[in-house]
């Protein structure tokens, strides 16, 4: 596996806004170090051949978990829509979403 | 003991239900401890005085209507400020939570009041479990009660510090790389990572779903493996959940360790302080003086750990934090269009921690780097699960310690991510393979504070390893 080039300036910046997180100047410099140091240290596992293992993403993996389709208590919707920033005729309210950048 | 002493949560139940002592009168005894130290160490980001009063004098009215109200009838028990309590802010030491109040509660909460115990308040935790020392809270920094210019380790650094100071008996915490056993080795108490799909994690707010687990800590043992009994268990809200029985260690912890087999894990020994490692080895001649046979063993595979970890972790934390948006509950930063209330929203919410960790999650998942960090990483995994696999072939349980060294300055580490990651380098191998681990203290360092012993097993095997801490803690005094 060969191992990518060093985490730029650009990287973070483009994986920031990704995360919808806006950084200062100064905190796109430390971070991009910060992040560069821990994945420069990852380079122990992002450098192995492992081509032969198996991934594993669950130790205790439990699948097709079922249940019977019936008729439960759910949560209590004015309880839920209490702690809403904002709340029109039942729904959660948000500012103008059409017309903006992806 | 006195009846509201610094008592084992056991007897304190047994007082409590054959009426010798009051619920209330053991709250308040509680809460005076709460009130004389709080202001100095900041185990709390919120004391439930006035509901946990309520509660205790439900558990007495029980008590006096002939009911009995459980195994921890009347014991205060303090929760990490992730698990989600209905009605009670529930904030994971965050801004971007502050004030929210679940509109239900967790799985845990709901055995713990099934049970009679008296939730006594929120724990102070690094913000959403990231960090190990406690420092990351937006809330300040919990204190060590050993030495308050000392962190308590972390992330569930207020739930041991509580333990320790006296605050209660039990506290519950989660353990995704170490979060229980390495604040409960630098406090100088019990904490147990149970087998993952052990405890429900329904109502625990997600950092990494493959790693989370709930765990006990306790001042005893036997109090941990009494807290463990309550809250584990097969629940069907939590799909991860094993279909088994209730756990019941309590009833075998003093089988002893005769003909056991102890392997000594030469891989965290390296790089340990002296002190840490001399006490390991004091643990180790206890437990072949006990009857166990011990000998060193390597697997070379948990070296990887960390760095599989801070793959691994990040990448499931970026999305599980990507709800923190400011639609549905807790902050919301006003602005004109909703992608930019969003971003202001979690820019201003999260601290830069949690930062760290979303954007380096969100680069190993990203296209073009996802084979190279986060898929190699999981099959680091596997490797690691062999490796342990091997082990076990040979030894039944193996012993190591909790952290590399006893409790650091406040603010060593906090400019130094890196650094400050290493101190999880004996915990997270167990997280990365599912399995259990308990730390129990033993001893001082040459600083004279905590040093934690940390015995690891097989999945499933709290009962053994619990078995181990036992006679671990009946020698623990021994300096």
């Amino acid at each position: 596996m060969s191992t990518p080039e060093r985490l730029s300036r650009d990287d973070v910046a483009h994986v920031a806004a990704l995360a919808r997180l806006e950084l200062t100047e100064e905190e796109l410099e430390r971070y991009t170090g910060q992040l560069a140091q821990v994945l420069e240290h990852a380079k122990d596992v992002s450098s192995l051949d492992l081509s032969g293992v198996a991934p594993t993403a669950h130790a205790m993996a439990v699948v097709n978990v079922l249940r019977p389709d019936e008729v439960r208590p759910t949560l209590d919707r004015a309880e839920v829509l209490a702690e809403a920033p904002e709340v029109e005729s039942d729904r959660f309210r948000v500012p103008r979403i059409l017309g903006e950048a992806p | 003991m006195s009846p509201t002493g610094l008592g084992d949560a056991a007897a304190l139940a047994d007082g409590v239900r054959s009426g010798g002592v009051s619920a209330a009168e053991v709250l308040e005894g509680y809460l005076d401890r709460i009130d004389a130290r709080e202001g100095e160490i900041h185990a709390f980001n919120l004391v439930t005085a006035e509901e946990a009063r309520q509660a205790a004098r439900a558990v007495d009215a029980r008590v006096a209507a002939g009911e009995d109200p459980g195994p921890l009838a009347g014991v205060p028990v303090a929760l990490k400020d992730n698990l989600c309590t209905r009605g009670v802010a529930t904030t994971c030491s965050s801004r971007i939570l502050e004030g929210w109040q679940p509109p239900y509660d967790a799985t845990v909460v709901t055995r713990l009041a099934a049970a009679g115990a008296v939730a006594i308040g929120k724990t102070n935790m690094d913000e959403f479990a990231m960090g190990s020392s406690t420092e990351t809270s937006a809330t300040g920094p919990t204190r060590n009660p050993h030495d308050t210019s000392r962190v308590p380790g972390g992330s569930s650094g207020g739930s041991a510090a509580a333990v320790a100071a006296g605050f209660a008996p039990l506290a519950l915490g989660s353990d995704t790389g170490g979060s229980i056993r390495q604040p409960a080795a630098l406090c100088g108490v019990v904490g147990l990572k149970p087998t993952y799909g052990t405890v429900s994690r329904y109502g625990l707010i997600a950092f990494a779903s493959s790693l989370d687990q709930i765990g006990p800590f306790a001042r005893t043992v036997a109090d941990a493996a009494l807290l463990f009994d309550v809250i584990g268990g097969h629940d069907p809200a939590d799909s991860t959940s094993l279909e088994r029985p209730a756990p019941a260690i309590t009833s075998v912890l003093d089988r002893g360790v005769e003909g056991l087999r102890v392997g000594i894990l030469s891989e965290h020994l390296d790089g340990a302080a002296a002190d840490v490692v001399a006490r390991t080895r004091m643990a180790a001649d206890v437990l072949a003086g006990s009857g166990a046979t011990v000998e060193e063993v390597s697997v070379p595979e948990v070296k990887l750990g960390l760095s599989a970890y801070y793959l691994i972790a990040p990448g499931e934390a970026s999305s599980n934090l990507a709800r923190y948006d400011g639609v549905r509950y807790g902050r919301r930063v006003a602005a004109e269009d909703t992608v930019t209330m969003m971003t202001q929203t979690r820019s201003q919410g999260f601290g830069a921690e949690v930062k760290r960790r979303i954007m380096l999650g969100t680069y190993v998942l990203s296209a073009g780097y996802m084979d190279a960090y986060y898929n190699q990483a999981l099959r680091v995994r596997s490797m690691i699960i062999e490796g342990f696999a091997r082990a076990y072939g040979t030894f039944d349980v193996l012993l190591g310690p909790t952290a590399p060294t006893t409790a650091f300055a406040l603010g060593a580490k906090t400019e130094d991510p890196l650094a400050m990651y290493l101190s999880d380098v004996c915990t997270i191998p167990t997280n990365l393979a599912g399995h259990p681990a308990v730390s129990v203290p033993f001893g001082v360092g040459d600083d004279g504070l905590p040093i934690g012993i940390q015995i690891l097993g097989p999945a499933l095997s709290e009962g053994t390893i619990m078995q181990v801490a036992t006679v671990l803690e009946a020698n623990g005094g021994v300096s």
